[in-house]
């Protein structure tokens, strides 16, 4: 069987690539193959990158307050392109009375700077596994 | 206890320091007084009974009127100077209506589109009375125009218009991503700055060379090798211009990250004061003394706070804190509890502006300079972390020097890799986070947080309607057009970008023209 396939992207203008990198290395160390896209990737550009790398899960890091509008645009934009099936999970500076919308947007796990990368690994691997069985 | 035991930056401790630890180490040459070469002890002779350091929270958001509020708050609690944090559109040259701004209007710092919108912040604070900094970068020559003219507008004498913009463009392509146009022509724009400040505005400090290296990972002695590493390639850019190091170097003012590990930062400030005065007397051959003083500032937090129990993290800053005042900087940004979880509540804004005037006023910290020079451990740590320092140093000038470091991902890689090496000797527990990986409690504590209001967007969007309404366009468009002209042709851009504000030019509009004539960078996206 193909590895497992994430992506890793910086949607918004927020600069703050140290949680995804370190995520993006555990990953890699983890088995997965990581594409990181870098920093202020738009929505579209995502989407675009995800479906055409056919990754197993999304994996986005936001610091800068915009993850509300990023994920219902997201969730909008895997719909138009048949692909609402892609699991999405979410890190970075997200309060906690945000977590019930983000879930409305699709966001299958949110994680933050107390999570444990075992915790985090482990959630992303059950999540890519889950999506493969289901394609 | 182990007896293996290092410090951030891999220095071992001993159990016990003792005189013949210094060996043949002499206070003339190694300290000397506060305010001689090479400053180990501090920049001045009398350190803070002359002028206690500044306290300068960071603060912002929303719309112009929020953040001349909370500045207003502030100043009466007795801050004493001004740290205006901008939101990413602002930093990025997108105005509040760009499609890329959505969302992001207002929310990490405030919205400023226009000279309008510099003219509501400051409404009602006299600019010949406070100083204020600017965390701006890439726009950071539009801002500063803008607040030229406000200080024009307010009758204030140029002579008395005295802030900082960072305006360090290095540190973000290397560890903050605030950037927009490839390296050269930001350099160019670092440098217009520069000159521009030593002809009209004296009191200006046209850069703070910045640590956002050590956030994203860094130890605390490379943190000070790639800064200072910035600093020198700064120097050389000004040269190159034909300016001369002593009417500059002056200027050239200083940002840095302070954690909870003491000892490790009060020795990192004195081996850098040490190391900048060396460099900047014999390899440049600065003839002033003011030009081989590195003035300081720095942030305590960061990093180093934790999302969980976050009380917790009044602590941390506190410590940090004195270790800063243990270490003599000039100027002091204490970071909210919640920093993890938001933008800082008036509460928690107010409880770290309170650590710092503890530290100032109730502890006997302020009392006396470097009041930690003598210690064998500080001194001996002090010569270690030197030693460390320039090794980091002479790697990168071996390779080319900061510019060509950042352009082959070098140094990024090199601080992705301690971040993760961080992460993992956290999830080892083998470096303790109170809270985290050692007494942790399962019932998390909840904090007030700041509510980020949507409607601020749609506000901002609104007020620049009116103004792009209001305004004489034609005026704006000739602005504009000599604006592109002198970037394609060369010359400095300040007297352009002057012109372009005072015709309510926005941030959008400059910082557009500016991206067609030079582009845009693209970053490595290894990791």
């Amino acid at each position: 069987m193909r590895r497992l396939r994430v992506l890793v992207g910086k949607p918004g203008l927020d600069g703050h690539d140290r949680g995804a990198k370190v995520i993006a290395a555990a990953l890699r160390d983890a088995g997965f193959e990581v594409v990181y896209t870098g920093l202020r990737s738009s929505v579209d550009a995502l989407v675009a990158a995800a479906l055409q790398e056919d990754v197993d899960l999304i994996g986005l890091s936001v610091l800068s307050g915009a993850h509300l509008s990023i994920a219902e645009k997201l969730a909008q934009r895997l719909a138009e392109r048949g692909a609402a099936g892609l699991p999405v999970v979410m890190g970075g500076v997200i309060p906690r009375r945000d977590h019930a919308a983000l879930r409305g947007h699709g966001i299958a796990a949110i994680f933050g700077q107390d999570d444990s990368i075992q915790s985090i690994v482990d959630q992303c691997r059950q999540l890519a596994e889950q999506a493969r069985r289901s394609q | 206890m182990k007896d293996d035991i290092e410090t951030r930056s891999g220095i071992k401790i001993r159990e016990l320091y003792r005189p013949a630890d210094l060996g043949s180490w002499r206070y003339e040459a190694k300290l000397g007084d506060p305010g001689q070469y090479p400053f180990t002890r501090g920049i001045y002779p009398n350190m803070y009974r002359g002028k206690l350091w500044t306290m300068r929270q960071y603060a912002g958001f929303g719309t112009a009127r929020e953040t001349n509020q909370r500045f207003r708050y502030l100043l009466k609690e007795g801050q004493t100077g001004l740290s205006v944090a901008l939101d990413l559109p602002t930093q990025l040259g997108y105005d509040a209506d760009a499609p890329e701004a959505e969302g992001e209007v207002g929310r990490v710092g405030v919205s400023i589109c226009s000279l309008e919108d510099m003219e509501t912040v400051f409404e009602g604070i006299p600019l010949g009375e406070v100083t204020t900094s600017f965390t701006i970068n890439a726009t950071a020559t539009i801002l500063l125009a803008m607040y030229q003219v406000v200080a024009e507008k307010q009758g204030v004498p140029r002579d008395r218009v005295a802030g900082t913009i960072q305006n360090d463009l290095l540190k973000e392509f290397g560890a903050r991503g605030a950037w927009i146009f490839p390296i050269e022509p930001s350099l160019r724009l670092v440098v217009d700055a520069i000159e521009h400040c030593t002809r009209e505005l004296p009191r200006w400090n046209p850069i703070s060379i910045a640590s956002h290296f050590r956030d994203a990972g860094a130890t605390p002695a490379e943190e000070m090798a790639y800064t200072l590493s910035d600093g020198r390639a700064y120097v050389h850019a000004c040269l190159a211009r034909g300016l001369e190091v002593d009417a500059f170097a002056p200027r050239l003012s200083f940002f840095f990250y302070t954690y909870t590990n003491f000892f490790e930062e009060v020795a990192k400030y004195r081996a850098g004061r040490r190391i900048w005065a060396r460099l900047l007397r014999d390899e440049f051959g600065a003839k002033s003394p003011e030009s081989w003083r590195l003035r300081a500032a720095c942030v305590c937090g960061g990093h180093s706070l934790t999302k969980a129990e976050p009380l917790n993290n009044i602590a941390r800053t506190t410590i940090e804190t004195m270790a800063v005042a243990a270490a003599g900087l000039q100027s002091v940004f204490t970071a909210a509890y919640d920093e993890a979880f938001a933008i800082p509540t008036e509460l928690s804004a107010r409880t770290a502006l309170r650590v710092q005037q503890i530290v100032a006023y109730e502890t006997d910290l302020a009392t006396t300079c470097d009041p930690l020079g003598g210690s064998w451990f500080v001194e001996k740590l002090t010569d270690e972390m030197e030693q460390k320092i320039e090794s980091v140093m002479q790697d990168i000038e071996a390779r080319g020097g900061m510019v060509a470091c950042l352009q082959s991902g070098y140094v990024q890689r090199l601080i992705g890799r301690r971040a993760y090496e961080w992460e993992q000797k956290v999830a080892a527990g083998e470096q303790p986070v109170i809270g985290v990986n050692r007494f942790r409690t399962e019932k998390d504590q909840d904090v007030e947080i700041h509510d980020a209001d949507p409607a601020l967007e749609k506000a901002q969007r609104e007020r620049l309607a009116g103004l792009r309404g209001r305004r004489d366009g034609a005026a704006v468009e000739r602005a504009l057009a000599d604006l592109e002209r002198t970037a394609r042709e060369g010359g400095n851009l300040m007297p352009s970008i002057l012109a372009a504000v005072r015709a309510y030019a926005t941030t959008g509009e400059i910082a557009g023209r500016l991206r067609r004539v030079f582009g845009e960078y693209h970053p490595p996206t290894d990791f």
